[in-house]
């Protein structure tokens, strides 16, 4: 694309907006922790001066941080592993298998993704009572779970229609059962799409907030982000401790993305692209 | 590669010839297969997707508080009283306002940043990256960092006084005029993202030999833009259309954390309408034909779009619909 030094420069000017605009908040955060309450006060925009680590300490110190980030890897671990454990097996049916009806279960999946959690809250909230299941992390897994099978289900069927059948019949011409080609070879040639489905799974448990507000009543069972409101109204006069606990609980789910923003951003590239 | 007709390790099992193998014959230990595979998925999806929207429609039609029996059946007063509300009324026109300002802002600023961003810039990758962070942060901690952020006299308020723009200060969520307006800033800043790297991924099914050609024949950049990159993006900004319009019409999460919907319900979504009465004042009945009414709107607008926009792209969008 031919474009003059006017327009190249406009472009980086741009990109300086954006990056201002997206890292500013971030910094704010992130170094309002380093900085007392009265530095806050007296000069919102100010950077740390001096340099305080009480406020990081503290939060690291205390065992409140911590449980939250247990509850929410071992949520957003069960939640994942169900999701893509169980959208792999019926991806496969759904792929692989002629069968009547195949198209219509299809559908029923994809209906799914036009109901967010948020909509179903209030009636799943009054069946995960009559179930037991309130403040229970696998209430909060299990249909955390559910509600990712869709995108599960879709990203993967597509991907694993297209495995060539030549290696199915080599498979079973070696005396493999279709339970056993599934196991040993069609799962291990769909490791691209099942992390892209496992990270988007992750994700989505890992930033929910509606569903464990509901379930928990306890604080001991809170999840990183109703930690971080909760945090925020019960320290509203700590201002310099409250950015510090939110900063420290961005930080999984922003190294989470480093790692995985290949997989992220493939994933919804081969979604565009079919 | 090609099938071999012999088998060519004797240990192997004698089997069906590889033709007719593929093809599943029905039978009893298929169907056994089926069910094995499908049946969990099935359950679960049911179980705890399906179910509650049932529960949610059969509940909707009782004055129930959420414990004791079901027994003072109104029928579909929930609803007439619902519709009738004032509050609920606003709530639905918030949710359409969010929705109409996600496709005139977001939109053409997601696509020029696209296109900013696919261009050889320096520091591309970084950039990328920079822009998405937003994205993977928790709605939680989205809502606590603006809501500091923007306290009265704090950092907002300060770096524009600080600029010389001390005019544009304003109460920004206690103004029953602004504060919807701010929540949709907030939106914006951590959605921008994801509608960013799905146009970039559209871009690049753009061939570049297209604008090669064009600005052969004489086209300006913005000519090449307008005529072969936008209409080729067509499917691409139909699929995020319909993403963006979905989630403005669920909003809940970022609003419920910053304003409750307040102040005086001028931030006040169908969502945050429908935890306020259910959860916070058990109106269990009431809350129910809400979720229902929230969702039988955002199923028709799917069925209606899918019917009238994706019509032209070649696949469907509910099987393509991913993020």
């Amino acid at each position: 694309m031919r474009s003059g030094k006017f327009g190249l420069s406009m472009g980086y000017l741009a990109a300086i907006v954006v990056v201002g605009v997206t890292v500013v908040p971030l910094l704010f955060v992130a170094l309002g922790g380093f900085r007392t309450n009265a530095q806050i006060n007296t000069d919102p925009a100010g950077l740390p001066g001096p340099w305080v680590f009480d406020n990081y300490a503290s939060v690291l110190g205390s065992s409140a941080f911590w449980t939250f980030l247990g509850n929410s890897a071992l949520i957003a671990v069960i939640a994942t592993a169900l999701a893509v454990g169980l959208g792999s097996m019926a991806g496969y049916a759904l792929s692989r298998y002629q069968f009547k009806g195949r198209e219509a279960f299809y559908t029923l999946f994809t209906l799914g993704l036009l109901f967010p959690v948020g909509v179903a809250t209030l009636p799943l909230y009054l069946w995960l009572r009559q179930l037991g299941l309130l403040e229970s992390f696998w209430g909060v897994a299990i249909p955390e779970a559910a509600f990712s099978l869709p995108v599960t289900i879709v990203i993967l069927r597509p991907f694993m229609h297209a495995i060539p059948g030549e290696i199915e019949d080599a498979a079973v011409l070696d005396g493999t059962t279709r339970l056993g080609f599934f196991w040993r070879i069609l799962l291990p040639l769909s490791t691209p799409a099942l992390t892209t489905v496992a990270v988007l799974a992750f994700v989505t448990s890992w930033n929910t907030y509606l569903l464990p507000l509901l379930v928990f009543n306890d604080s001991a069972h809170f999840t990183l982000p109703l930690g971080v409101a909760m945090f925020q109204s019960a320290f509203s006069q700590d201002t310099a401790r409250v950015l510090a606990f939110t900063a420290l609980s961005a930080i999984p789910a922003l190294v989470f993305f480093v790692l995985a923003e290949r997989r992220i951003v493939g994933g919804l590239t081969g979604s565009v692209k079919g | 590669m090609t099938t071999a007709t012999t088998p060519v390790r004797t240990a192997a099992k004698p089997s069906a010839p590889a033709v007719t193998a593929r093809k599943h014959r029905p039978g009893r230990r298929k169907r056994l297969e089926l069910a094995l595979l499908l049946g969990p998925a099935l359950l679960l999806f049911t179980g705890f997707v399906l179910v509650p929207i049932g529960i949610a429609a059969f509940y909707s039609l009782f004055n129930w508080k959420g414990f004791g029996p079901l027994d003072d059946f109104v029928g579909f007063k929930n609803y007439a009283d619902a519709f009738g509300g004032t509050v609920f009324q606003s709530a639905i026109v918030h949710n359409l306002i969010i929705a109409g300002l996600s496709i005139a802002v977001q939109l053409p600023l997601s696509i020029g940043l696209a296109l900013l961003l696919n261009r050889k810039l320096r520091g591309r990758a970084v950039l990328r990256a920079l822009v998405f962070a937003p994205y993977v942060l928790s709605e939680a901690i989205t809502a606590v960092i603006w809501a500091l952020m923007l306290q009265p006299n704090g950092f907002a308020d300060r770096t524009l006084r600080g600029a010389g723009l001390g005019g544009l200060v304003h109460n920004w969520l206690a103004d029953p005029g602004i504060v919807l307006y701010t929540m949709f800033a907030v939106i914006t800043w951590k959605y921008i993202g994801f509608g960013i790297i799905l146009l970039l991924a559209g871009l690049q099914g753009v061939p570049a030999e297209l604008r090669e050609a064009a600005a052969l024949d004489g086209a300006s950049a913005w000519q090449t833009t307008r005529h072969v990159v936008l209409p080729l993006l067509g499917p691409t900004i139909r699929i995020w259309i319909f993403l963006s319009v979905i989630g403005s019409l669920q909003l809940f999460d970022v609003v419920w954390i910053m304003t409750q919907g307040g102040p005086a319900n001028a931030s006040t979504t169908m969502a945050t309408y429908l935890i306020d009465h259910g959860f916070k004042r058990y109106e269990f009945g009431f809350g129910s034909a809400v979720a229902v009414i929230l969702f039988v709107i955002c199923f028709v607008f799917a069925l209606l779009y899918q019917r009238f926009a994706l019509r032209r792209d070649t696949q469907g969008a509910l099987t393509r619909m991913v993020g």
